[in-house]
This record gives C-alpha cells, structure tokens and sequence, in this order.
C-alpha cells in the first residue's frame, strides 16, 4: 500500500508543466474570465432591481414561450426518438445505414442553415406551410415554427443516447418473458421498456437543455414579437442591440443558472442509467 | 452477426413492424429529409447562373474567408488546449479534477447569446477590460478578435472530451516503457501518445472546426454584423435572407451544408476505421 502510494505520488498533485500551465492559462482567459464578467455584473445589481428585470412581465412571458416550447420540442423528440432508435436497432431494412447516419444532419448543419431551409418550407409559400396555411395555421412566423425548429436541432439526443443501450440489451431477458407466454406487447412494455426509461429521460433531458439555449435557427424562423414568439436568447439579443446591458445581464444570468441546472439534473439521470446497468 | 437473430422477433406481424419503419421514416422525412431536397430543389431552380453570381459576390466571399480565417485559428488553439488537458485528466489525480471536467464541459451547455453577452461584458467598452482596450486602441468587441474569442468558447470541449477517453482506455504503460527505456517527455508523447490518440484527435478536429465554421449566435452579439467585414457565413445567411435575397441566402446554405455532409462522411469513415463512436452532447 505505501510502496503504491510512494510510486504514484508524483500524479497527485497538478503538474507544473507546459501542458498544464496552457491549459490553466487557457481557461482562465477563454472560460472563467467571461463567467466571472457576467456573474459579478449580474450580482452587483441591488437584488430588487435584479428581481424586478428577471420577473418583468416580458421575461416571465419569454420564459413561458421559451419553456413550454422546448419542453413540446423534447417530448416529441422523446416519443419519436425511442420509435426511431427501435426501428435503427431492430429492424434490417434497404438504406438503413445512411439514414443512420442522417440522424446527426442536425448536429452538423449549422443552426441558420436550419432556419433558412425550415422557413422556407414552412412558410405559408412554402412545400408544406402551404398546405396549413391553407387551413388558416402559420407555422414559420409563429410558434409551430420555433417549436419545428426546436424539434430539428434536438433531433438527435433521443436516438443517439438510446441506440447503445438498445444494443447492448440482454435478450436473455427478453426470451425469458417470451417462454414464458408473455405476448410481444407485454415483453415490450414490461420488460424492455423500464431499463430504457432512464436513457429516454437523459436524452429528452439533453434535447431540452439544447432547445432552450437555441439561437440560430429559432430567430430566423419566428416573427421575434414579444408576447407572441419571442425566446430568451433573442430577448437577450434585443436588449444589447439597445444598449440595455443591465437588462440582457439579468436574463443571461437568469438562463445561466437554468443551464447549470439543467446539466446537474442530465448528470443525475446518466447516474441512474449507469446504476441501472450494474 | 448477433443483429441477424434478434430481428423482429417481437412483433407479430410483418405489418408492425413495417408500420413503425414507415412512421420512423415519415418523422425524419418531415424533419429532415424534406428541407434538405427543398434547399435543393430552391439552388436548382435558382440556376447556374444565379449561384455562380451569388458564389462570387463579394460580400459573400469575404463571409467565408473571415470564417474559414476564424475556424484557422480557434481550431488548432482548441486542439493543443484540448490535448492538455485530456492528458492532465487522464493521467493525473489531483484535487478539483471532476470540478476541472464539469467546467471543460461547461461551453457546451451554455446558450450561444449568453456566451457573446459574457464576451461584451468583459471586453465591450463598459466591460471590464474595456479602458484598457481602448486606451491600447485595440478592438475585440464588433472585430475579428471577439468572433475569435466566441468561436473559440463554443467550440472548446470537443478535442478534449473526444481524446480523454481514450487516453483513460489504453493507460500509461507504454508510455512508462518508453520513458523507461529513456524517452524523453516530448519523444514519448509524439512517437506513443500520439499515434495512438490520433483518431480521436482527428475526430475531435472535425467536430470542433464543423461547430467553429456554423456558430451563429454567440458571433452574431460579438461581430457587429458589418456586411463584408465582420460578418461570417452563418451570419451572411441570415442577412441575406431577411432582406429577401433568398436566392443569395440559398446560395450560401448549400456551402455550409455541403461542408456539414462532408463532415458527416469523414466522421463515418473515421467511425468505422476506429471502431469508435463517440456519445451525445449537448453541443
């Protein structure tokens, strides 16, 4: 045990190295400087100014829009995700390896290409805006289009956190329902279906996390009014473009935090899901 | 192959499972499927002679020389900071090392606007540097060096997250071995680490510099927007298109989707010579 200790003592501390100053240095100008800028601005407003900008009746609204339409975003991708992921997984069909790899086409377009190319077509001129807005709904301009657009660039969390899982699943388990008389719907849901629920919930969770930071393609496809379609970020946007820095501070630390927590919660779920394993 | 005798075992009828294929297909083609063919078809219908005009415009080819001058500079910084401190974590035990993984993580959670409103507030004229930087007369804000600094924030985990697990995965023994035999630090790392790291690192690269090339939001707070000067390509695209340039605007967006597909094949092919895939992020 000591002679252990003796050998490896040299790794427990951080190393004076090239490598580490870089990186220490690195970090500190990239990452923690512009944290630090933001926090200290945000926390040196009196706490009733802070609460009054971070409660306005704008930025509650903002918050409304912005959450629920993630949330529909994640749910969709939740229940999509998990068919889409099955069908990847269990089923052999012609083309199935390059629609596997078109699942990540959201992650690898750059997120104004995404906007341009869905308000395009969901526009009321548009292949398929055409068509509703021949029934009198607005996607692009509206909040169907920040949802759609949400949905788009959160597309791959779901598939991708549960494709591993899903592979690496005991079909013992499975046989053994299935001997046992257990119908393929109840071997589903009884068996297949609960281990997943962990991996489901980090996927929707990530998917939720990146709909709610997005920028890029939601202000290319929503009208941005306020009350209407308008998301945090482009509230943050605004309020720079009018000099307003006390107010975009508020909101920013207010979408900062919620992004801290956000990632406390994913990290949770990951735990559970790789508790669930052993 | 172990797939071959799982398949649809558990479903009754071919038409289950011909029904959930078809459902799964009609959510991506409605998702993305579609919109792509629609870019498509809007270049093709545009004609050669509408993209070539759009390709050449100016203010065009300066977007994708700022971008590409951009992703030339954060990229590699990103790499050399990201193999730092895969090594540092793979191969040290210090305090603070889980604080130091979650905050390396941290760029990828955090929305691309608060990232530029975090980059005014420290270098913008009432930020923090922002007398210093006046008084050298030295512009970060509404110039090249804040979209540096921006792209360089969003795209910072990559190279890291990518190399620090297979960096944990093939341990420290041969590097020992060479060190033993009497390498020196740099010759262990440049004929051992590194040739066996160097999938993860080029995948790493990619995704960086795919995510350098296609960030919008945080550049769009920092750059200013200034059409021909600050202005990158995610950012020409949204300008063009919002003052009815579609054709301009379509142009554009083919670029940067031939660049995301060409990114796609690369990170297949280095999938499929690695093994290796890496998980789901939020970025």
């Amino acid at each position: 045990m000591n002679l252990y200790r003796t050998a490896f003592n040299s790794n427990l501390r951080l190393p004076l190295s090239v490598p580490g100053v870089f990186m220490t240095v690195y970090l500190i100008v990239m990452l923690v400087l512009p944290l630090a800028a933001l926090l200290v601005k945000g926390f040196s407003l009196p706490p009733d100014r802070f609460w009054q900008i971070a409660t306005s009746k704008l930025a509650l609204a903002t918050y409304g829009i912005n959450f629920s339409l993630a949330f529909l975003a994640a749910l969709t991708n939740g229940v999509m995700g998990t068919l889409v992921a099955w069908v990847l997984v269990r089923y052999d069909f012609p083309g199935k390896k390059i629609i596997d790899a078109s699942v990540d086409i959201p992650f690898a377009l750059p997120t104004a290409v995404a906007g341009v190319v869905l308000t395009a077509i969901y526009s009321d001129s548009g292949w398929i805006g055409r068509l509703f807005a021949a029934q009198g709904i607005r996607i692009a301009f509206a909040r169907p289009g920040v949802y759609l657009a949400m949905t788009f660039i959160s597309l791959p969390f779901v598939i991708r956190t549960l494709q591993p899982v899903l592979n690496d699943m005991e079909k013992e388990v499975e046989e053994v329902a299935w001997s046992l008389g257990a119908s393929p719907t109840v071997t589903f849901w009884r068996v297949i279906f609960p281990p997943l629920i962990p991996h489901i919930l980090t996927g929707v969770a990530l998917a939720f996390s990146r709909a709610v930071g997005e920028f890029g393609s939601v202000v290319i496809i929503a009208s941005n009014l306020p009350f209407e379609d308008m998301i945090a970020s482009v509230l943050i946007f605004q309020k720079l473009e009018q000099y307003d820095i006390q107010g975009a501070t508020v909101i920013g630390v207010v979408m900062l935090t919620i992004s801290l927590l956000l990632l406390f919660m994913i990290n949770l779920l990951q735990k559970w899901g790789s508790h669930n394993e052993d | 192959m172990k797939t071959k005798d799982r398949k649809d075992r558990y479903v009754d009828s071919p038409i289950g499972k011909y029904l959930l294929i078809f459902i799964a297909l009609s959510f991506l083609a409605v998702m993305i499927y579609i919109p792509l063919m629609a870019l498509l078809q809007e270049v093709i219908k545009g004609g050669w002679s509408t993209l070539i005009g759009a390709l050449t415009d100016r203010n065009f080819r300066n977007a994708c020389w700022l971008t590409v001058l951009t992703a030339l500079v954060a990229v590699p910084l990103n790499t050399v900071f990201g193999l730092c401190t895969a090594w540092i974590i793979a191969r040290h035990r210090f305090p603070g090392r889980t604080f130091l993984i979650t905050l390396i993580d941290l760029p990828f959670s955090i929305s691309p606007v608060v990232v530029g409103l975090m980059l005014v507030l420290l270098y913008g004229r009432q930020g923090w540097l922002g007398g210093f930087l006046e008084a050298i007369n030295f512009r970060v804000i509404f110039s090249l060096p804040g979209i540096i600094l921006a792209t360089a924030f969003v795209s910072m985990p990559f190279v890291a997250r990518e190399v620090m697990p297979i960096l944990e995965e093939i341990g420290k023994s041969e590097e020992e071995a060479a060190k033993t035999l009497g390498a020196s630090g740099w010759q262990t790392f440049w004929y051992v680490t590194v040739p066996n790291i160097r999938w993860g690192i080029l995948y790493g690269v990619l995704l960086t510099n795919a995510r350098a090339m296609g960030e919008f939001g945080a550049v769009s707070v920092v750059s200013g927007n200034i059409g021909g000067k600050t202005q990158t390509l995610p950012l020409f695209i949204e300008d063009v298109y919002l003052n009815y340039q579609t054709a301009q605007a379509f142009a554009a967006s083919i670029v940067l989707a031939l660049l995301a597909l060409v990114t796609l094949v690369v990170k297949e092919l280095l999938e499929r010579r690695s093994g290796y895939k890496s998980k789901p992020r939020i970025h």
